[in-house]
């Protein structure tokens, strides 16, 4: 996969049925009756979605958030194949997988929110694509997205069943598809912020700026990085591993880094336009943007120090704070500070129904059980023993 | 003033077919529309006048029903005149009229009306010669005018049928004088200039034939085996039956009529077309039950079965039954039931939809009033807080494990290095 040498990864072996994969197996089972009731009679059988809210959690936080949590391969491939960073390429693997399942399950997702899903071929059907709309750029992006990560995986398929010969081809064109890898998140990471720009008015002059697309791809790699810490930490703890202290702790700093320059961003954007003013109104908006802000500035508090980055716990903090802030800012925008009557036609309403929020648990228990069963029969985590001779 | 303003919806409504204009046009060259052509100047006509005077109702009110029929004609300019010509001199056409299997609603809509003039009108314009509601007469008297009135005007008199004809077992289920409903129309039928089929009944069938149709009802083209002239409603509009019978005062004619006998300018265009509520149906606002919020805003009734989609007849302009501007069933708030239309009217239930001849509107119309959503539940609540508590709890243990294991190593790390350094020293 790459020039650099280091430990080969292994699969983590153990057993499969055990109480974490069960409890997942049953969120998953509760997840396809609910989608069976919707898919027969409908959104309007288990959403509480509306004229004025036609997008609700899994729209936002099925796709939105699922992509962005997804960043983690896109966020770490970036390190080590454009910045030549060699050193973090134990990460990748694992980061792919989460990247694999957040990206192939948001495009899935996007099924459930469609109200005729029949038709859902449609947006990349030649004669009825729409190549002016922002919704046909995310859609192909993603789907080309999720093609080009199988593809960038599937060595570890190939290492697993012994495909020695398609593994050495397909090796020599992989530089290629790692390019595409690189370059599609970052179309569509920025195109699900320009959905924002899109909706103009009807969104908070708080999360509502003509450079969203950029905060959406700033955020959504610091969110990928936040998310490789919090899942090597969450890794090493339930499997009882060693955590790769010696490679989050480098990337800790360039997430901070790339926070800091998000940050500022997001600031100075909020001056110039003079949309700071919203922040201090005493409303729902501006509780919910402090507490994003929060979120995003926590990091430098818990890690800023180098003696603090050392303590895994701290970084396992910062890594969930980082997402923390991801999650805000992606439902503020959304759905917290959308306003569909512009402020005139008062009344509309939203908050997710029990089965809404059951198929989103479900998407995510799917990736967590997934994760589970890859890493341990699939070669993706390094291999125990090496990481110690480090 | 009601009438003038029906007179600007008949305008509106333009019916005007090619046969008539052609009608007026070749009067007006032959030179037998007189020379006024111009209604206002036959105000200071002493044979209008006259008329006038005769029918009890003023000279303007007069002329402006001649122009209402002449416009529900759709006949052009200066028609209007020659009605008010023809109805002020010509001779009266004798009209016997027959009631078989009928409510006699087509009679009372035509009494009824809610100009009070009309009735006298009517009663004025033809030479009413037999009516088994309205005559005094009764038993051998009657029978003998009719057949009096048939034998002066033969090959003159216009027949008007009002009812189906029953034609089962041989027709025994109406009879009058002792004679069946088939005997009677034929025998009255022979030798009339004209044949009208009033209302629904007569025209198809109507109510009496519909589902098992026991007594075999029928129209009265049916039963003659030629065509006639079908005025179908339920009950008409009186105008259309007054237009037809001027129509063939004045010109001696009667009106182009379509392939089912209907005078074309009453029955050529679909009740939806001129519909007051048309804009709320092509904007997609229907009312859905009686009495709901699209309801009480007059949206359109497509939803609630009406018929109008359907049925060809001109009821938005002239309105139903004549009982003056807004009071047709749609205006009311009920939907059109099709009682012009066979196969509609009496056939299809109120409440099913129409079969749209010409566009059919989308399934995926808003609603009259759109959920605006609802908040948070108990439940989903209790959800979201339970799944915030679980991620907070399991991330606060992982992270207090992580430090503990840290504080672990870095005590075993500074153990170590005592060690090494004890060892250091003692070397």
């Amino acid at each position: 996969m790459s020039v650099h040498s280091h430990a080969a990864p292994e699969p983590v072996g153990g057993k499969l049925f055990n109480t974490a994969t069960f409890i997942l197996g049953i969120l998953v089972a509760v997840m396809f009756a609910i989608l069976i009731v919707r898919f027969i009679f409908g959104l309007g059988a288990v959403t509480n979605l509306n004229d004025g809210y036609p997008w609700g959690i899994w729209v936002v936080v099925d796709v939105v958030i699922g992509s962005a949590f997804a960043c983690g391969g896109f966020s770490v491939a970036m390190l080590v194949y454009i910045f030549n960073k060699g050193q973090y390429h134990p990460l990748v693997r694992p980061a792919l997988l989460a990247s694999l399942f957040g990206y192939t399950l948001a495009g899935v997702g996007v099924l459930f929110d469609l109200g005729r899903w029949w038709n859902f071929w449609h947006i990349l059907w030649p004669t009825y694509a729409n190549p002016n709309s922002v919704m046909f750029e995310v859609a192909l992006c993603i789907s080309a997205y999720i093609i080009v990560m199988w593809i960038e995986f599937s060595p570890v398929f190939m290492e697993k069943w012994g495909m020695k010969v398609q593994k050495q081809k397909l090796e020599k064109v992989l530089f290629f598809f790692i390019a595409l890898g690189t370059l599609l998140p970052m179309m569509h990471q920025s195109s699900l912020g320009t959905l924002l720009v899109v909706m103009g008015p009807q969104v908070n002059p708080l999360w509502q700026t003509p450079i969203v697309p950029l905060l959406y791809l700033l955020s959504a790699i610091t969110i990928g990085y936040g998310i490789v810490l919090f899942e090597s930490c969450v890794t090493a703890a339930a499997y009882r591993r060693q955590i790769e202290m010696h490679l989050l702790q480098p990337m800790a700093k360039v997430m901070l880094g790339v926070l800091a320059v998000f940050v500022a961003l997001r600031a100075g954007d909020l001056i110039v336009r003079g949309a700071l003013g919203h922040a201090f109104a005493p409303s729902l908006e501006a509780f919910f943007f402090w507490l994003e802000i929060g979120c995003f500035l926590m990091p430098f508090l818990l890690i800023g120090s180098q003696g603090a980055r050392r303590n895994p716990a701290m970084l396992f903090l910062a890594g969930c704070s980082i997402m923390m802030g991801g999650i805000l800012m992606r439902i503020n925008g959304f759905l917290i500070g959308y306003d569909t009557g512009l402020g005139v036609d008062h009344g509309w309403n939203y908050f997710p129904s029990i089965a809404e929020m059951l198929v989103t648990i479900g998407m995510f228990a799917i990736e967590i059980l997934a994760y589970i069963i890859i890493t341990r029969r699939f070669p993706v985590l390094p291999r125990e023993e090496a990481q110690a001779a480090h | 003033m009601p009438l003038a303003i029906e007179i600007a919806n008949i305008k509106n409504a333009k019916h005007s077919t090619e046969t008539e204009c052609r009608l007026v046009a070749d009067l007006r060259i032959k030179g037998k529309l007189m020379a006024n052509q111009d209604l206002i100047s036959l105000e200071t006509d002493h044979r209008v006048e006259e008329t006038a005077e005769r029918l009890g109702m003023s000279r303007r009110e007069f002329l402006q029903f001649c122009a209402a029929i002449a416009t529900s004609l759709g006949l052009p300019q200066g028609a209007d005149a020659a009605v008010a010509e023809a109805i002020a001199t010509k001779k009266r056409p004798s009209v016997i009229w027959l009631h078989f299997q009928e409510c006699t609603g087509c009679t009372e809509s035509m009494l009824r009306a809610e100009h009070p003039t009309l009735e006298k009108l009517i009663l004025d314009v033809i030479s009413l010669d037999y009516h088994e509601t309205l005559f005094a007469a009764a038993g051998h008297q009657v029978e003998a005018a009719r057949k009096t009135a048939m034998e002066e005007n033969k090959g003159k008199y216009i027949l008007v049928v009002e009812g189906a004809i029953p034609t089962k077992d041989g027709g025994i289920y109406c009879k009058i004088g002792g004679k069946t409903a088939i005997e009677l129309l034929k025998e009255c039928a022979a030798d009339a200039a004209a044949i009208i089929a009033i209302g629904s009944c007569s025209s198809w069938g109507g109510m009496p034939s519909t589902g098992i149709n026991p007594t075999g009802s029928s129209g009265v083209a049916s039963v003659l085996k030629r065509p006639v002239v079908t005025i179908p409603g339920c009950p008409p509009n009186p105008y259309n039956f007054m237009s037809t019978v001027v129509h063939f005062l004045t010109f001696g004619s009667l009106p182009a009529l379509d392939q089912l006998g209907r005078p074309k300018f009453a029955y050529s265009r679909l009740v939806h077309e001129n519909c007051e509520r048309r804009a709320h149906f092509d904007a997609g606002r229907f009312a859905m039950d009686f009495g709901d919020e699209g309801h009480r805003k007059g949206y359109c009734l497509y939803k609630l079965g009406c018929k109008g989609p359907e049925t060809y007849a001109n009821c938005p302009t002239v309105m139903f039954g004549d009982a003056g501007g807004g009071t047709w069933p749609v205006g009311c708030g009920h939907p059109c039931i099709g009682c012009t239309e066979q196969g509609v009217g009496f056939e299809k239930p109120i409440h099913a939809m129409a079969k749209m001849k010409n566009i059919e509107p989308s399934v995926f119309l808003p609603r009259i009033v759109e959920e605006k959503g609802v908040g948070s539940s108990l439940g989903s609540a209790a959800v979201l807080a339970a799944v915030a508590g679980a991620a907070a709890g399991a991330g606060a243990m992982v992270a207090k494990n992580l430090g503990l294991s840290h504080k672990a190593e870095e005590l075993e790390q500074a153990k170590n290095k005592g060690q090494k350094a004890n060892e250091t020293t003692e070397v």
